[in-house]
């Protein structure tokens, strides 16, 4: 393998692991302080307990969510050196600004939620949690901002032989930044509701403490209605928004090959990249995709025999991704209705109890569908239209890349390992009896 | 110009911001498996930064994307060329970080005392790494046109860079030893006194041979020759270390830590004087160097990252200062009571 590829890879494992903890980070930690929130306003103990279970929780993820960015914050220079000393006048400076801006009072903040129990009033003490959760927000809205320069570079031109930042304003309110924010907020909040009903159902079934997860789950209930309709609606703007800016990106999510007006979306499609065709078709509903990316059923739609082959996305990959995630969310849908149709009475339908504790994972897969999507689907750039990402990689020795890619599978092999088991025996534990 | 000045100093400040806060951390991991001697004291010392270390961090996670965001240039260059022992220095950081939260997560000696090893490894390897990194900086890194490292791990291990880890390995751990003087009682109090007392002739004999040995391997100090005012630099942390042996001498921790932390900043600032206006310096040829002036951002982005750090650091300096006020004073059997302790 060559420096390139160990170096894509091992940022595809760095990213795509971080990832694991970032969406519970961002949902829960507003979970919890709305239970905090409502401790502080009725002084009932149970929402007390509430914060410190799910609490608990949330500062194992927290931890694993910290130390996994810092490589990512170091890599782009490690790994990404061209890219960096290419557009690091615009990128550089949004991560730059991200850790000023939301780093110190995330990091700062939650030290002192942990350790301020006793040391702060009830009212100050979840007022920190709101701040911590906020930060951690504002730091999802810069990475993106930052990330969709990537896919949608704005405000800036060529020169000095490198992009250099023209217009910050329109680098800040780039269009597809908002759309890209919406949805991923949108889908780790989806994710946090998952985990918690999931929780939730595993000890109802078991019948541990009725009271507390039955308020558990409901609150995260509201949380998943929301935003499994949301994401999924949000997704389909997004999705026209990428017909417009990265149409080779669409024609591999859809693996279309020929230009067409009333073009289909397929239930189902194993694309040949070779031959360029689709070996396995199944079910075209037509004109759909002409719906979905123009908003009438004639609109002319790209293929992907339009661009040349060099400058096509893997299909395959892409493609599987986008149904894989589209296919989730339609689930996700269906799964929180129920529970909102029968939130009363839970208990009575163990089934769905247990349907929403192996979902779990579920909503995780999602979010990893829609990066690889987002991702490979931008490839073969590294900034749609300006910059190939085999102009990206530093020169460092294949030696190099080879050891730190293993070192890297092997420790976060072992901290994953150890991490999830801290929280499935935090989770299956339940709350402790008594406030201490 | 000015603009490319004033983020060469800041770039210097953060990184010297980040070795005075998160320097007493590494040198409390360092110490860790020698003065913890039992269950109870190393929950103490860990606990003695719990609260703190996180946000001390950031200012590493700042200090790098500063170096992205004004000198992209450099940052790429440094990073790549320094590719080995940067990521030596992140594994280690990613061990402390998750030691600190797991250690109390299960209650297990087996368990509790993987994660006393990895406390102690991943705060001392950055603390001798980071002293190595910056020594070669300051001594100049072999990188070619292509910025191409022309070396290996090895090359950066010469005598000017080993000193270097040396004396930033100790700084950390005096700097420690103090902090620990400041925050914990009896025996534990004692043993860091102890420790940082007897260290501090060494310590004090190695920047002394540090800045000897600067004058043979480096070119820091023509910039000290042509303007003879920055020898207030070295002035400010020479009086950094003898106030921290005064201070010491009168039992007076908290002003003993302060100088250590003056000590620290002057040790730094020295190095980054020296260099000015070079950012990082090519050993192969000095027209390669990448400097303030050949390496920096457009005007615009220095300007309005500027205006964010203006804005922004004092913040962040407020609400920081705010917090170690708050978990000021002496760790207590009863904060290691809370469940959230570590
Ligand atoms: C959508 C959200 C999102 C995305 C795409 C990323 N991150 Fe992240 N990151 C967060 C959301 C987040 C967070 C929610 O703020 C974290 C996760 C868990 C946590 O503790 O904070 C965090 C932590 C975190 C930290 C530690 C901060 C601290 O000490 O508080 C760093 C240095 C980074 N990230 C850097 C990156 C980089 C360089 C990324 C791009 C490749 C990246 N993150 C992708
Ligand atoms: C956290 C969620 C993210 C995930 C799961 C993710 C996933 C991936 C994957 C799978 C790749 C490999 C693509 C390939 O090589 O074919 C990749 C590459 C890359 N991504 Fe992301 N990414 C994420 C966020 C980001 C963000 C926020 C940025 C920038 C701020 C970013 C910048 C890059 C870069 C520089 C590469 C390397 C070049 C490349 O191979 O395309 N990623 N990412
Ligand atoms: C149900 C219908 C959904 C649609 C139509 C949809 C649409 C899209 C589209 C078009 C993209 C690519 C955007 C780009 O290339 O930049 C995307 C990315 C993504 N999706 Fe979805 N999505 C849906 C559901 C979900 C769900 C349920 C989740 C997670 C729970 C999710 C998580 C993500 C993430 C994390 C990304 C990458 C970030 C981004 O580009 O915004 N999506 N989605």
């Amino acid at each position: 393998m060559d420096v390139l590829m160990l170096s894509r890879l091992q940022f595809a494992a760095a990213t795509m692991f971080h990832y694991l903890f970032v969406p519970l980070t961002l949902g829960l930690s507003i979970l919890v302080a709305i239970m905090e929130t409502k401790y502080v306003r009725t002084g009932d103990k149970v929402y007390l307990r509430m914060t410190k279970f799910w609490g608990k929780m949330f500062l194992i993820n927290f931890a694993l969510g910290v130390v996994t960015g810092i490589t990512l914050e170091f890599q782009f220079g490690t790994n990404w050196s061209r890219y960096s000393a290419y557009v690091g006048d615009i990128f550089g400076s949004i991560l730059a600004i991200e850790a000023t801006a939301a780093f110190f009072l995330e990091s700062t903040l939650l030290g002192v939620w942990i350790f301020g129990w006793k040391k702060l009033s009830a009212k100050a003490h979840a007022t920190v949690m709101w701040l911590v959760a906020g930060a951690s927000s504002l730091s999802a809205v810069w990475i993106l901002i930052a990330n969709s320069w990537m896919q949608h570079p704005v405000g800036y031109v060529i020169r000095n032989g490198r992009a250099e930042l023209t217009d910050f304003f329109a680098v800040v309110t780039n269009e597809f930044a908002i759309l890209m924010i919406l949805h991923t907020l949108a889908g780790a909040y989806v994710l946090s509701a998952f985990f918690v009903m999931g929780v939730s159902a595993y000890h109802l079934l078991k019948k541990t403490d009725d009271d507390f997860f039955t308020k558990s789950f409901r609150m995260a209930l509201v949380m998943g209605v929301i935003f499994t309709i949301f994401v999924a609606v949000e997704g389909d703007i997004h999705g026209k928004d990428v017909t417009q800016k990265q149409p080779a990106k669409l024609a591999a999510m859809e693996s279309l090959w020929e230009t067409q007006t009333h073009a289909p979306v397929y239930m189902f499609a194993w694309p040949d990249e070779e031959n360029e065709r689709n070996v396995i078709e199944i079910m075209p509903i037509p004109g759909l995709l002409s719906l979905l990316g123009h908003g009438s059923f004639d609109a002319e739609v790209q293929g992907l025999k339009d661009f040349p082959k060099d400058e096509r996305p893997p299909v395959l990959i892409v493609s599987m991704a986008f149904k894989g995630m589209v296919g989730l969310g339609t689930l996700f849908i269906f799964l929180t209705l129920f529970g909102l149709w029968k939130r009363d009475k839970l208990q009575e339908y163990p089934l769905y109890l247990k349907i929403m504790m192996f979902a779990i994972p579920l909503p995780y897969i999602a979010n990893e569908l829609g990066w690889v999507l987002t991702e490979v689907g931008r490839q073969p750039w590294i900034v749609y239209g300006v910059m190939k990402t085999s102009d990206a990689v530093s020169p460092i020795l294949q030696s190099q890349g080879a050891i730190s890619l293993t070192a890297f599978i092997l420790i976060y092999g072992l901290l994953g390992a150890v991490g999830f088991y801290l929280i499935y025996t935090a989770a299956k534990k339940g709350p402790e009896e008594t406030e201490a | 110009m000015v603009l490319q000045n004033i983020w060469f100093f800041l770039w210097g400040l953060l990184w010297a911001i980040f070795f005075m806060t998160d320097g007493f951390v590494f040198g409390m991991g360092t110490m860790y498996p020698f003065l913890g001697k039992t269950e109870e004291e190393k929950r103490i010392m860990i606990n003695s930064v719990g609260p703190l270390w996180d946000g001390n961090e950031v200012w590493l996670i700042t200090a790098g994307g500063v170096t992205f965001a004004a000198f992209p240039a450099v940052y790429a260059t440094m990073f790549s060329t320094l590719y080995t022992p940067l990521m030596l220095i992140l594994f280690a950081l990613i061990l402390r970080g998750v030691s600190f939260e797991f250690r109390s997560k299960v209650d297990s000696p087996k368990w509790k005392r993987v994660w006393d090893t990895t406390i102690f490894i991943g705060n001392f390897a950055p603390a001798l790494l980071f002293g190595v990194a910056f020594a070669n900086i300051f001594q100049g890194i072999p990188f070619d046109e292509n910025g191409i490292f022309q070396g290996t791990l090895i090359t950066l291990l010469n005598p000017y860079g080993l000193i270097g880890g040396v004396v930033f390995l100790l700084m950390f751990i005096v700097h420690g030893s103090l902090w620990l003087a400041i925050k914990t009682e009896g025996d534990l109090q004692a043993r860091a006194i102890q420790t940082g007392k007897r260290l501090w002739p060494v310590m004090a004999g190695a920047i002394v041979v540090c800045l000897i040995a600067s004058a043979v391997f480096t070119d820091l100090y023509d910039n000290y020759l042509a303007n003879p005012v920055l020898f207030l630099i070295l002035v400010l942390a020479v009086a950094g270390l003898l106030g921290i042996k005064v201070f010491m001498g009168k039992e007076a921790w908290f002003k003993a830590w302060g100088c250590s932390c003056l000590s620290i900043v002057g040790v730094t600032f020295f190095g980054v004087a020296g260099l000015f206006p070079r950012l990082y310096p090519s050993s192969i040829n000095a027209d390669l160097s990448l400097t303030a002036h050949n390496a920096s951002s457009s005007p615009l982005t220095l300007k309005i990252m500027l205006v964010v750090v203006v804005i922004f650091i004092p913040i962040v300096l407020a609400y920081q200062t705010w917090a170690y006020k708050l978990f000021s004073g002496k760790v207590t059997e009863e904060d290691l009571s809370h469940e959230e302790a570590y």
